[in-house]
């Protein structure tokens, strides 16, 4: 002990070390459990959480499955026949409701698929076109939203990762953006847009998607990708000056390794569920763009524009507006709260 | 404990960019013109206030931070090109601060002690790689068992001992060990201060010891730096610094000490600091320590005193040190 003049002031001959017996009862510690298994615990003991998963999920499915098996498809005039005069009996049909040619057929014993729904004014299946509808308002939804996440995670990465001027060139952009009254921004957008793009994709692989939908993507990409773009820059931000980064680099670890080993697995949670929290905000910007006809294109229904199309109507057929407007809002509130549920599960931080 | 030095920093100097407007900036002088060597199997103890630089002096040691001058000689070779560093990692490790911010909390505990091995590939197959892992959680103390779990299921005084695991992994000569015990209890403090001694005998290493706290270094060192705004002040022995302290700083840093001897207490001269530590942003003219130093001459605000050794191993900068001793 001589080379500590002054001793600890803890006298460590005064303590014993600790018998086995004593070692096991310390070392008891809970089950070992993963973050993700804490996180899918949480979420299921979260009731409305679940319910929104188990709406979504059923919402999904059988948007994707449904059109596959239907009697009818979306574009399918039933009283417009070959060779023949179209058949006005079967336009407008209240639920199930029968057009004539079809009751003749039931009188011969046919069974005939009920319009579940009834038709619209051109006598098209509503049923399986609001099912189509919600197909392509989810996955316009969906894609936007990875858009979004693209274009956000790329320019968050590069303003926090290169720092200094980049950094505050960027963020000025984004408060720019930011700042802009985004409603008025889509509209003008979306109305520019759809006529200048159609000349541009003609004939190619895009003119099939529509130019309405192009634009809306872009629209998304350009507008919505800011507040993606701040939280990520944020999160490397604040990763990059944990020790455990520094440990990394001090044991001669490479930039590829430090972002798959430490940097993504513990941002990827929170990109994740705002990535999730956008799909419903997708959602509704395609449907109000679609309900004031800058949607998708015709033939091809999305909610949006099925509503749309029932305003002119609205006063003998209410259930042609009524029946997508629900499942617009179901879509969109079991969405939220399913990302609301996620953020509480996966990421308690980020509540507030 | 041989006398050849086995890293030696001449010089170094880290300066920070510090925006001070929205294009203005300023250079932030954490570390200014240190030097200091340790020889092999010896332990330096490097003290100072908290904000004075002494992180900043062990991270830029193992080139985490750009030196903004000076160089680093380590068992001989100087330490500078990218061949040379990546080399140098693999003797040279660190023990950091905070025991929670430094294990990643999404990797269990065999990976970040393993991660080191995993960098360099150190093993060549998965058995050994656990063989390996297990034999560094026995050398710090942790069961086996803890081997699967993730870091947040551990205490504070767990979580340091994974830390340390992890720096021996590579096998080192060298650890820079920051403060690896100021975010602990004292009981616990005790544990880990012995374990380090343990290692050293055990291994024959090498440490830069950081603490803030006397109390802490005195017990393991063998020589102490201190360090003052980014300045080393005064290098000697450890059982010199205490007894006979030259520096007015690390006077005042020892009267804060308290002594388990009431007798030596009194006889004690207590040089109580009066005002805050300066901002390394502007600091004063000429010695750093003269806005809080009570022999503070016209003379200590013209130039800055030389670090130099005033009696064999024991160097000092001060201009008044012979007069005020
Ligand atoms: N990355 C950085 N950028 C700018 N300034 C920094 C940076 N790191 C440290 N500094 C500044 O350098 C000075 C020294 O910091 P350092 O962390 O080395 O102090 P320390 O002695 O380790 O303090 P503590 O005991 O609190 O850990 C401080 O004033 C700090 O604000
Ligand atoms: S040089 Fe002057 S101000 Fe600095 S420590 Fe010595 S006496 Fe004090
Ligand atoms: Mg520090």
């Amino acid at each position: 002990m001589n080379k500590r003049p002054f001793s600890m002031q803890v006298d460590l001959d005064m303590f014993t070390p600790a018998s086995d017996k004593e070692k096991e009862y310390l070392v008891k510690m809970r089950p070992s459990s993963t973050f993700f298994k804490d996180g899918v615990k949480r979420l299921i003991k979260n009731k409305i959480a679940s319910i929104s998963l188990l709406l979504v999920v059923i919402v999904a499915l059988a948007s994707i499955i449904l059109p596959m098996f239907w009697p009818y498809s979306y574009d399918q005039q039933l009283g417009l026949q070959p060779g023949k005069p179209v058949d006005p009996s079967y336009n407008n049909l209240a639920p199930f409701e029968y057009g004539r040619t079809e009751m003749k057929l039931m009188e011969e014993g046919v069974e005939i698929f009920p319009h579940l729904f009834g038709t619209d004014a051109l006598g098209r299946d509503y049923f399986i076109r609001v099912v189509y509808g919600t197909r392509i308002s989810l996955a316009v939804g969906f894609f936007a939203s990875i858009i979004v996440l693209l274009i956000g995670m790329t320019i968050g990465s590069i303003a926090g990762y290169m720092g200094g001027k980049v950094d505050l060139v960027i963020m000025r952009i984004v408060d720019i953006i930011y700042s802009l009254p985004d409603m008025l921004m889509v509209i003008l957008l979306s109305s520019v847009l759809k006529v200048s793009l159609g000349p541009v994709i003609a004939g190619t692989v895009l003119e099939k998607i529509g130019s309405n939908i192009i634009s809306l993507f872009i629209v998304f990409g350009v507008l919505y990708w800011v507040s993606m773009s701040r939280l990520i820059r944020g999160q490397i931000l604040s990763l990059r000056e944990q020790e455990y980064v520094l440990a990394a680099r001090a044991t001669g670890a490479k930039g590829s390794w430090i972002i798959t080993k430490h940097l993504i697995p513990n941002s990827i949670s929170v990109v994740i569920i705002s990535t999730a929290l956008q799909i419903p905000n997708a959602i509704f910007t395609e449907s109000y763009l679609s309900f004031l006809g800058l949607g998708v294109n015709a033939p091809m229904p999305s909610l949006g524009s099925l509503a749309s199309e029932a305003l002119k109507g609205m006063s003998s057929y209410p259930h042609r507006l009524v029946i997508p407007a629900i499942v617009i809002s179901i879509i969109v509130l079991s969405l939220n709260l399913l990302g609301d549920g996620l953020r509480d599960a996966f990421d308690p931080k980020l509540n507030g | 404990m041989s006398n050849k030095p086995l890293i030696e920093v001449n010089g170094l100097s880290k300066y920070f960019d510090v925006n001070t407007g929205l294009f203005k900036s300023k250079k932030l002088k954490a570390v200014d013109n240190v030097s200091f060597s340790i020889k092999k199997g010896e332990t330096l103890g490097l003290v100072g206030e908290s904000g004075c630089g002494k992180t900043t002096v062990g991270r830029t040691i193992l080139h985490l931070y750009n030196p903004t001058s000076g160089e680093i000689v380590y068992d001989g070779k100087k330490i500078k090109s990218k061949e040379s560093i990546e080399e140098f990692r693999r003797h040279a490790t660190m023990v950091f601060q905070d025991p929670y911010s430094s294990l990643n909390p999404r990797m269990t505990v065999s990976d970040i002690i393993g991660e080191p091995l995993d960098v360099h590939k150190l093993y060549s197959s998965k058995k050994e790689r656990e063989e390996k892992i297990l034999e560094l959680m026995s050398h710090v103390g942790l069961n086996s068992e803890h081997a699967s779990r993730y870091a947040h299921e551990f205490s504070g005084g767990q979580r340091q001992r994974i830390g340390i695991a992890r720096s021996l992994a590579v096998n080192p000569d060298f650890i820079v060990c920051d403060e690896p015990v100021s975010a602990l209890d004292v009981s616990i403090q005790a544990q880990v201060i012995n374990m380090f001694e343990d290692l050293q005998d055990k291994m024959g290493l090498t440490y830069l010891f950081i603490a803030h706290d006397l109390l802490v270094v005195r017990h393991i060192s063998d020589r102490i730096a201190v360090m003052y705004l980014g300045r080393m002040v005064e290098l000697a022995d450890a059982s010199e610094i205490y007894d006979r302290p030259l520096h007015p700083y690390s006077k005042s840093l020892l009267s804060a000490v308290p002594v388990p001897d009431p007798k030596i207490a009194r006889e004690n001269k207590r040089i109580v600091l009066e005002g805050d530590i300066p901002s390394p942003l502007n600091a004063p003219s000429g010695c750093p320590f003269r806005t809080r130093c009570p022999y503070a001459t016209e003379q200590c605000a013209a130039s800055m005193p030389e670090f130099k050794e005033v009696e064999p191993g024991h160097f000092v900068a001060c201009h008044r040190v012979g007069e005020i001793n």
